[in-house]
């Protein structure tokens, strides 16, 4: 698996770190979302599917 | 052998994108139909009022879904096609082009569309901000820098008083709120907003109302206001809310009042759901009916549809933290929870007077909503405390402590 984000896109809401923590953080100012792990580990596939999949910019796109 | 099942999707935004999509990720290999009244691919509306207005996004950038995405879905999209009517005894939907689909599931995802000022269909210069179109007309309006007058202090008013006033347009928001967003945020936030507002020279006619548009020759020159006095205007934009887009539904015997009338599933009736805005449902965990027109709800609404479709006998009940977020000028709001209505207040971190801060809402007792600009991780904390209702003796302690 492998993960891009446009960031331009986001909207702070903070979902995807609410769904993958160990994936996603936020930044401190704006919200905006921060790639902790563009290839993460096998057990985290699940959490980055729901993250992208409930991300309301639709900017995480994941590539498996 | 029996067929294979039919999900009809009315409704082609990010609601419905967000059920096609969860419906496949979710392994649903039989036929899904999304039914879409405007000829665009599935786009994105928030951006509408802020950078596709301001032209620092490419109107292309508001496409939610490329063409080769939405392909791989293998939907059968219909776009430019309006659903007129709904048999739900014999599951079928009858469509502005003559086609009739029968459906195993339909849900309804048709939003809904800017409610009108009385008196203005047909004026020229008179403006609402719905679709791309609508925001590529605006735009193009505020090219030539004119006296704009917003009437409605929403979300939408007060955004579009920030890009507009930033884009060089003498800029007047009227409103019968006290301030912007007063009635959803209250009177603390209302005031910082107000400030912003006034600080960046938009003239603001707050706690009135508007009694009419006036124009010549079919073009608009002013709004008037109750009080007798007229805001001269090359330009109004009306942003006085939204009517939920149901009216196609009349006969069908699916509920509907403010809204799609549904369940704590999401259900109106067995196999008919609705998602995004105009989705009215029970909140179970809240006991609440709520409607959203809330970006981060349609996509959360059209996932947890999709699931129940998928869960035939065993759904799962819709219980989200609602999030929306406004950009006015250089401020980011963000709000989870419910604020609307609440009896109590605190800033739990930060300064509203330095517009960095974090703030809870109370009712009967609990936290019910939270509000953030520039913390987002003591923002995140206070969203917890929203999502577990905690008692707001709690938080009179942590403030004082």
């Amino acid at each position: 698996m492998h993960i891009t984000i446009d960031e331009t896109k986001c909207c702070g809401a903070g979902q995807c770190v609410l769904a993958a923590p160990e994936v996603f953080d936020q930044r401190e100012d704006d919200g905006v979302v921060i790639l902790l792990n563009a290839d993460p580990p096998t057990d985290q596939y699940g959490q980055v599917r729901e993250a992208a999949a409930v991300c309301p910019a639709a900017l995480i796109e994941v590539h498996e | 052998m029996t067929p294979a099942p039919t999900v009809v999707i009315v409704g082609a935004s990010a609601a419905g994108l967000s059920v096609a999509e969860n419906l496949r990720r979710g392994g649903f290999a039989g036929t899904v139909t999304m039914i879409g009244a405007e000829h665009h691919l599935p786009y994105d509306r928030p951006p509408l009022s802020k950078e596709v207005l301001s032209g620092l996004w490419p109107d292309a950038k508001t496409q939610l879904r490329d063409r080769s995405t939405l392909t791989e879905l293998n939907i059968d999209l219909r776009l430019g096609v309006r659903a007129e009517h709904v048999d739900s005894a014999a599951r079928i939907v009858a469509n502005s082009d003559g086609s009739q689909v029968p459906y195993n599931d339909l849900v309804i995802a048709t939003g809904v569309r800017p409610r009108p000022l009385p008196g203005t269909g047909g004026v020229q210069g008179v403006h609402v901000l719905r679709t791309l179109g609508d925001a590529q007309r605006l735009r193009a309006v505020l090219r030539g820098r004119p006296r704009l007058v917003i009437v409605g202090a929403g979300f939408l008013g007060a955004e579009v008083a920030s890009v507009a006033r930033t884009a060089g347009a003498d800029v007047t928001l009227v409103s019968d709120i006290e301030s912007p967003l007063s009635d959803v945020l209250g009177a603390e936030l209302g005031q910082l907003l107000r400030r912003a507002h006034i600080d960046h020279g938009v003239h603001l006619k707050t706690g009135v109302k508007v009694a009419a548009v006036a124009h010549h020759d079919n073009q608009v020159s002013g709004v008037e206001l109750a009080d007798g006095s007229t805001l001269p205007a090359d330009a109004v934009l009306v942003a006085i809310g939204s009517i939920p887009n149901t009216e196609w539904l009349a006969g069908s015997g699916i509920p509907v009042g403010n809204g799609v009338i549904c369940d704590q599933f999401c259900r109106a009736l067995p196999g008919v759901w609705a998602a995004g805005d105009v989705a009215s449902w029970h909140h179970a965990d809240l006991d609440q009916r709520l409607r959203l027109e809330h970006r981060t709800n349609a996509a959360e609404q059209g996932m947890a549809v999709a699931r129940n479709i998928l869960a035939a006998d065993n759904p799962t009940p819709f219980t989200p933290v609602p999030y929306i977020w406004s950009d006015q000028y250089d401020l980011k709001l963000q709000i989870y929870g419910q604020t609307r209505g609440a009896d109590a207040f605190a800033v739990i971190d930060g300064d509203l007077a330095e517009r960095r801060f974090v703030a809870v809402y109370g009712k009967n007792g609990h936290v019910h909503g939270a509000v953030g600009a520039g913390m987002i991780r003591p923002l995140r904390a206070a969203r917890a405390l929203v999502a577990t209702h905690e008692p707001w003796s709690s938080i009179e302690q942590g403030v004082t402590a």
